[in-house]
């Protein structure tokens, strides 16, 4: 099977358009980011994360009556809607870093939301631990003392490996908060005397805590300024290499159009009110280097073509080189847009702004090779006259 | 099959059984198939973000340790000209790494410079500026640069001990090489961080020393008037602690100290918890003392019978008893203590103190059942998208895009073997690596294809097709690649933790994707076009 078998595009008669669209979405993304600004990401930010999973539909209106009574006015409440996991029960609390209060211990806030969530939603009076918050060697250890499963005073292996079934299924299974002891009974080795001592000795809270991040304000500023620092010398780094390869004009346009599908990538983030946080920096890199790709794969094709045609214009061997490679770039474009699709669809909720800025990336990273960064050779080349095209012929033997 | 083919497939069968070896054979040659599994779960190393557990960055103050070391010259400076009879108007600490001593006497100022020059080799002398006969001494850059590394040193290792003694699996503690003074800890499966941080954090700097006036003050202010304003030479005023101990003075006063312990934290042989002799229910931390410490202890105890000796932990005074009687190597720190804070503090105290303060920059905790989700979802995800671009290739390459099919599928079992030899670790970002492998995968596949399919086009046979378009395609090829490796290894150089495992989960699959996309494939077709008739058609 084929699509395209010989296409004869002229596409530097059209980078006016392909120039005009790029202009129009920067304008639009660097609008929507002058505006509200790009949404920084705890990572880059600095302040308090606190994941917390109910057990039935979060009472928000509870958490935020509760937060206000304890001080902390100025958190935010978010909503986690996972359509995969099946559940909306998920929410997000989190806590700007107060002012330059560098005395104040970097928890204080983590403190501070769940000594609330303790207070709202206490667990009951009893003074029972919860078991859905319990870690697999303390439940070993109420295992062993209890001895639910009469196995005797050596049985400390047996209870190990047990809490360690039974906090597994509840984590894997449950989705880390358990509503009721009974679901445990399909874990193998788990007997009614067993549930019956789980249920005397704990209790099933009903939140539990997913996740929790705290970034403190020295070390937001920090990773930003080194996650661009990062990025320019790995761009400096393949506008040298591809400047040795070619031409410096090649890198330089190369570079250019990277730049120009991070910058339209971001705008994007910022309409779409995505957060940027370290795992969209590499979503970001990665797109980077996926477009340096495709752009590289037009320029290979122009160097051998320059060679065979050295008579023909630089616009029509660019055209034609464009042509050559489409079926290629439509493919690959096409497979990867596919892979990043899925990711963004099946991916959760953890790769959900990574998966978003691929899906933007390919898209634009494939328009700007041919939109962007041949144009860009091309009209350098007018400008300085033809002579140089045959130089850049020379220059890869 | 012609002999160099054959040398081809038998490296490349080399290659895969030490891929598959380095996967599910190591650490033991599996028999059974729960050891097959345990095997490649140990193998394949997951990051924190997969896995759950804590990830804690703390900076060292280091520049404490080098004001500590500024004022203890400051006490031996003004130890030795006292014992000269050197007379000078005033000595204090200036910055952390400077001393300015005021007034000198005219007549001593040689014998002055002699004790600097011969017994302070680590400071250098100058004269202050605007002072008359002032002098500052200031730390050698050499000797600030060297007490910087050991404090940071021996940080790490006091914390390495701790978290040791604390019995966590698998704890990774190093320096972030990123900040100033950092230091990183990632404790895997631990979901609530509070006790280890707090066992991190804790000084640990015990000391024993002689109470000056057997009293205690209600505020510092009192203190200095009782001693009509000036404190008695070698002496300093500490707090006691603020919560009450049954027993010991009530709310929060204040004692005068002689600044040199007895007995400091480096001479204990060992420390433990024991249930409370006084309270029920509480619980205290004995010490046991080195033989050369006991030595000291004896004898001063036995001449300071009837007098009170503060038993110190970080600068603050925990209690001070009446000595009794003659005490040979042994103590007891009381105060309201759990059994767990009891243990955690016999810990602190056997693992040895920590010689600068610690502050908490970054913690991020991931709960279980978070990391299993996103391995769950990430795989899925992954596996999916792997799926649906095979079958593609398939369909739209017949024969070649099995071929396709095979080399992708190589590409990532080398790039899990690597990682498993290197010992390197998979994170959510370093997914992102493996997608842009297989996209880069993908793509060089299609890039020859396409190549061959345009050779076919322009007349060519398909042994010549196939050879031109392996040949055409490797330039792009290596150029693609290289570009996208020499921008991974600087974002290794300079990027941290996530980006990092970006960077080296890309590197090994793209290496690995040069390896299988070009030499694998090609072995592949050459075999198919060796047991092909010469006119038939290439199943591209």
């Amino acid at each position: 099977m084929e699509l395209f078998k010989t296409v004869n595009v002229d596409w530097m008669g059209k980078a006016k358009y392909f120039v005009t669209l790029s202009l129009l979405l920067l304008a639009i993304g660097w609008f929507s980011i002058l505006r509200h600004g790009l949404y920084y990401g705890i990572d880059f930010r600095g302040g308090t994360l606190v994941y917390v999973r109910f057990a039935g539909p979060p009472p928000i209106d509870q958490i935020r009556k509760g937060l206000q009574q304890a001080g902390l006015p100025n958190s935010s409440i978010q909503g986690i809607s996972d359509i995969n996991a099946g559940s909306q029960n998920d929410v997000v609390i989190g806590l700007e870093q107060k002012g330059t209060s560098g005395d104040e211990s970097l928890d204080a806030g983590k403190q501070a939301i769940l000594d609330v969530l303790h207070k709202t939603f206490g667990t009951d009076s009893s003074g029972k631990q919860d078991f859905n918050s319990i870690t697999p060697s303390a439940l070993a250890e109420y295992l062993t003392q209890k001895d639910p499963l009469a196995l005797g005073p050596t049985a400390a292996d047996r209870y190990n490996q047990l809490a360690q079934k039974l906090t597994a299924a509840r984590d894997s299974d449950h989705g880390g908060i358990l509503t009721s002891f009974d679901a445990l009974k399909p874990v193998p080795g788990v007997t009614q005397p067993l549930l019956t001592s789980l249920a005397t000795g704990f209790s099933l809270g009903n939140f539990t805590i997913r996740n929790v991040e705290i970034v403190g304000p020295k070390v937001g500023a920090q990773l930003r300024k080194q996650a661009i620092f990062a990025t320019l010398y790995a761009l400096a780094g393949m506008l040298v290499y591809i400047a040795f390869r070619f031409e410096w004009v090649y890198g330089a346009a190369a570079v250019i159009a990277v730049f120009h599908d991070v910058l339209i990538t971001l705008g994007f983030f910022s309409l779409f009110h995505y957060e940027i946080s370290l795992t969209v920096i590499a979503a970001l890199l990665t797109l980077v280097g996926y477009s340096m790709n495709d752009t590289i794969v037009i320029f290979d094709r122009v160097r051998e073509n320059l060679r065979l045609m050295r008579r023909e214009p630089l616009p029509v061997i660019v055209n034609k080189s464009i042509n050559q490679t489409l079926s290629r770039t439509i493919l690959t474009s096409g497979l990867t847009f596919l892979t990043v699709l899925v990711l963004y669809l099946l991916g959760g909720e953890v790769l959900r702004a990574f998966s978003f800025a691929m899906v933007v990336g390919v898209v634009v990273g494939t328009y700007s090779s041919f939109g962007i960064a041949a144009p860009i050779v091309v009209v350098w080349n007018k400008f300085r006259g033809q002579g140089v095209t045959v130089r850049a012929g020379s220059a890869a033997h | 099959m012609n002999p160099q083919l054959k040398w081809k497939f038998i490296f490349i069968l080399i290659v895969i059984l030490l891929c598959i070896y380095g996967l599910v054979g190591l650490p033991q040659f599996p028999t059974s198939l729960a050891q097959l599994n345990q095997n490649l779960a140990d193998r394949i190393k997951l990051g924190l973000d997969l896995k759950g557990g804590s990830h804690l960055v703390l900076q060292v103050q280091v520049d404490e340790a080098i004001g500590q070391r500024c004022d203890q010259a400051v006490d031996q400076l003004t130890k030795q000209l006292h014992e000269k009879n050197i007379v000078f108007g005033e000595m204090r600490r200036q910055s952390d790494t400077q001393i300015l001593v005021r007034n000198v006497d005219t007549n001593t100022s040689g014998q002055f410079r002699d004790i600097v020059a011969n017994q302070f080799p680590d400071w250098t002398l100058a004269p202050a500026a605007g002072e008359t006969n002032g002098y500052v001494l200031t730390m050698k850059p050499s000797v600030v640069a060297e007490l910087r590394k050991n404090t940071m040193d021996q940080s790490l290792e006091t914390i390495t001990r701790r978290i040791n003694a604390l019995g966590l699996t698998e704890p990774t503690i190093a320096f972030t090489g990123r900040g100033d003074n950092e230091i990183l800890v990632q404790l895997p499966g631990e979901g609530d961080p509070t006790r280890a941080k707090a066992v991190i954090q804790a000084g640990g700097q015990l000391e024993l020393r002689r109470v000056v006036g057997d009293t205690t003050y209600p505020s510092e202010a009192a203190a200095l008037a009782a001693n009509g304003g000036v404190l008695p030479p070698g002496s300093e005023i500490v707090p006691g602690r603020a919560d009450n101990v049954p027993g010991q003075p009530q709310g929060q006063v204040y004692y005068i100290l002689d600044r040199a312990p007895i007995v400091s934290g480096q001479d204990l042989r060992g420390a433990n918890p024991e249930p409370s002799s006084q309270n029920p229910g509480q619980y205290q931390v004995a010490f046991h003392l080195s033989t050369t410490a006991a030595a000291r202890f004896g004898p001063f105890t036995e001449s300071n019978v009837g007098h009170r000796m503060a038993i110190v932990l970080d600068h603050k005074v925990y209690t001070a008893p009446v000595i009794n009687s003659r005490i040979e190597d042994s103590g007891v720190i009381e105060g309201s203590f759990t059994q767990e804070s009891a243990q955690d503090l016999a810990l602190v105290l056997r693992a040895g103190a920590l010689p600068a303060s610690i502050k908490y920059l970054e913690e991020r905790t991931v709960g279980p059942s978070l990391g299993a989700d996103s391995i769950r979802e990430g795989v899925r995800a992954s596996i999916a998208s792997l799926v649906v671009v095979m079958i593609f290739l398939v369909f739209y390459y017949r024969l070649s895009g099995v071929n396709a099919v095979v080399a992708l599928a190589l590409n990532l079992v080398i790039l899990v073997a690597f990682m498993a030899y290197a010992g390197a670790v998979l994170t959510l970002p370093g997914i992102a690596g493996v997608i842009l492998t297989i996209g880069m995968g993908v793509d060089s596949n299609v890039l020859v294809f396409e190549r061959i399919r345009e050779e076919l086009r322009n007349g060519k046979a398909p042994a010549s097709a196939v050879d031109l378009g392996f040949d055409r395609a490797f330039l792009t090829i290596i150029d693609t690649h290289v570009t996208t490796v020499v921008s991974a290894v600087f974002l290794f150089l300079f990027g941290t933790g996530p980006v990092r495992g970006f960077a080296v989960t890309l590197v090994i699959g793209l290496i690995a994707n040069i390896f299988t996309s070009i030499y694998v494939s090609r072995a592949i077709f050459d075999f198919h076009l060796s047991r092909m008739e010469r006119q038939a058609e290439l199943s591209i």
